[in-house]
């Protein structure tokens, strides 16, 4: 048991330093090496637009339950017209980012480590090697920025249409006043929690994207090599991104104060 | 050219490699056989520095590639061209892409001058007009020959082939022979071939090294090797699973 547990550490030590050596490379050739530009719009295309249908519905009924749930609440000591501030503020600084970054990781986390676990698995990221072409450069480097490039994008439309969606129940299915609804959560939502959201967003963009490419590059042989990559893509950065919100929560209080 | 010095590779406790040693003149094709998971194919990759020796030298010229990092080795790389057992090729893009890869990557040449040089590859490979196709559309000789022109349209000084007729029927086995004896000729490539296929080894080697129990069991030409009496090259020459068995 003792033995199994240090083996285990051992293990997610090893990947960890593994990890960072992957983003100290990437950094370094994103500064230092000519980004392939026609590369770097398709991954854009799909991570970006790609994912907008899983990220408006995500953050529409997000937004329209939360608003549900807070006006049950308020509504006992007669605050409905606080519903909406509930919701801005929870969109903009907590729930945006982490559910964006949740759908993204399953759908953009998880095809990053498939499509180079089949590459390395087939022989393909090899091949690339031989033509002179680093991998890093060529298959990490514009999936990671275009990552970084599209999660913010993607978290503030979730921010809006949650919000709207919010005020949309709020308005017509729960008859609040309009005019305080939306005047509370102009009031309460600061502009800095909008900045910690897209800071967040930004933050777990890098974090889906070095792990997902982490998993893909070092996946073991076969259909089974590339399945577990996979699985382990999506489990290990949605964990990271859980976890990593936390202390970004407190640290970005602290700064943004 | 190329030298390889008391090579040791071993992947965990197993060991693959164990004192390997080669030379290949410039010019000159080198076949490598042996039996399957002997440790060929790892030897190869050696040469190109896809895999780092726990021990031993891979010289390319006098300068050893097993102590360069991942970026240093892409300049060693660019002299080189190599066919992979399944082809390799980048399912993302077509053909032309695909051929093209390496000169459109260094911007050094025009659209059209790309264009031309994939052509030209293409039709070296008897593969015409596939530019637009995508590597899913081809059979497993022309994905073989697609593989080639990709290894070949940037004119390397040397050509690694990785079981190139390896699940190939004999027609398109002997047409790939073909394909690799005229880029000899008319590339005036150094050549280091991986198989087990004695056809092609017979066909496209002016050398052929027997690779046996981890180490280099032999070094001659086609002909001497093929009338050896040496009880372990004619097992592997003749086909034979248990020599004693053929004897009776």
């Amino acid at each position: 048991m003792k033995l199994g547990a240090k083996a285990w550490i051992n293990d997610w030590l090893e990947g960890l330093g593994r990890i960072s050596q992957l983003l100290r490379e990437v950094l370094q050739s994103a500064f230092t090496h000519r980004l392939d530009g026609s590369y770097f719009i398709n991954q854009i295309y799909f991570i970006g637009v790609k994912s907008q249908s899983v990220v408006l519905i995500t953050g529409a009924f997000t937004g329209m339950v939360l608003a549900a749930q807070t006006y049950f609440q308020f509504h006992k000591v007669k605050m409905d017209t606080a519903t909406l501030a509930v919701v801005g503020v929870s969109m903009c600084s907590e729930l945006g980012p982490v559910l964006t970054a949740l759908m993204v990781a399953g759908r953009v986390g998880a095809a990053m480590a498939a499509e180079l676990g089949t590459m390395r698995v087939t022989e393909q990221v090899d091949a690339l090697r031989t033509l002179a072409a680093h991998p890093v450069d060529y298959l990490v480097v514009p999936r990671f920025l275009a990552t970084l490039v599209a999660m913010p994008l993607l978290t503030a439309e979730s921010i809006v249409v949650g919000i709207a969606a919010g005020y949309a129940v709020g308005v017509q299915l729960l008859q609040i006043d309009p005019t305080y609804l939306w005047h509370n959560m102009l009031r309460y939502t600061d502009p800095n929690e909008v900045v910690a959201g897209l800071t967040k967003a930004t933050i777990f963009g890098g974090i889906i994207a070095i792990i997902g490419c982490y998993k893909g590059m070092s996946c073991g042989e076969g259909a089974e090599g590339v399945g577990k990559a996979t699985t382990e893509a999506v489990v290990y950065s949605s964990i990271s991104i859980l976890i990593v919100n936390f202390f970004l929560t407190l640290a970005l209080n602290r700064i943004l104060e | 050219m190329i030298e390889v010095r008391s090579l040791v590779k071993s992947f965990g406790s197993h060991r693959v490699l164990d004192g390997v040693s080669l030379r290949v003149e410039k010019g000159e094709s080198v076949v490598i056989i042996g039996r399957s998971g002997g440790g060929k194919s790892v030897l190869l990759k050696h040469l190109i520095g896809l895999v780092q020796p726990d021990a031993g030298e891979v010289l390319i010229d006098g300068e050893n590639i097993a102590r360069l990092n991942e970026r240093e080795l892409l300049r060693v790389r660019r002299r080189f061209g190599m066919l992979f057992q399944g082809a390799a090729l980048f399912d993302s893009l077509t053909v032309a892409e695909n051929v093209g890869f390496v000169l459109a990557r260094e911007k050094q040449h025009t659209a059209a001058e790309v264009a031309k040089a994939v052509e030209e590859a293409l039709e070296m490979v008897e593969l015409p007009g596939t530019q637009s196709k995508k590597p899913s559309e081809l059979s497993g000789g022309m994905r073989k020959r697609v593989g080639l022109a990709r290894a070949i349209v940037y004119r390397p000084e040397i050509v690694l082939y990785d079981e190139p007729t390896t699940g190939l029927d004999p027609i398109v086995s002997d047409s790939i022979d073909q394909l690799i004896m005229r880029v000899n000729q008319h590339l005036n490539v150094t050549s280091v071939v991986v198989t087990h296929d004695m056809r092609t080894a017979r066909r496209v080697g002016h050398r052929i090294l027997m690779l046996h129990q981890k180490r280099m069991y032999v070094s001659d030409t086609p002909e001497n090797l093929f009338h050896s009496t040496d009880p372990v090259v004619r097992q592997f020459i003749d086909g034979v699973s248990d020599p004693k068995e053929h004897n009776l």
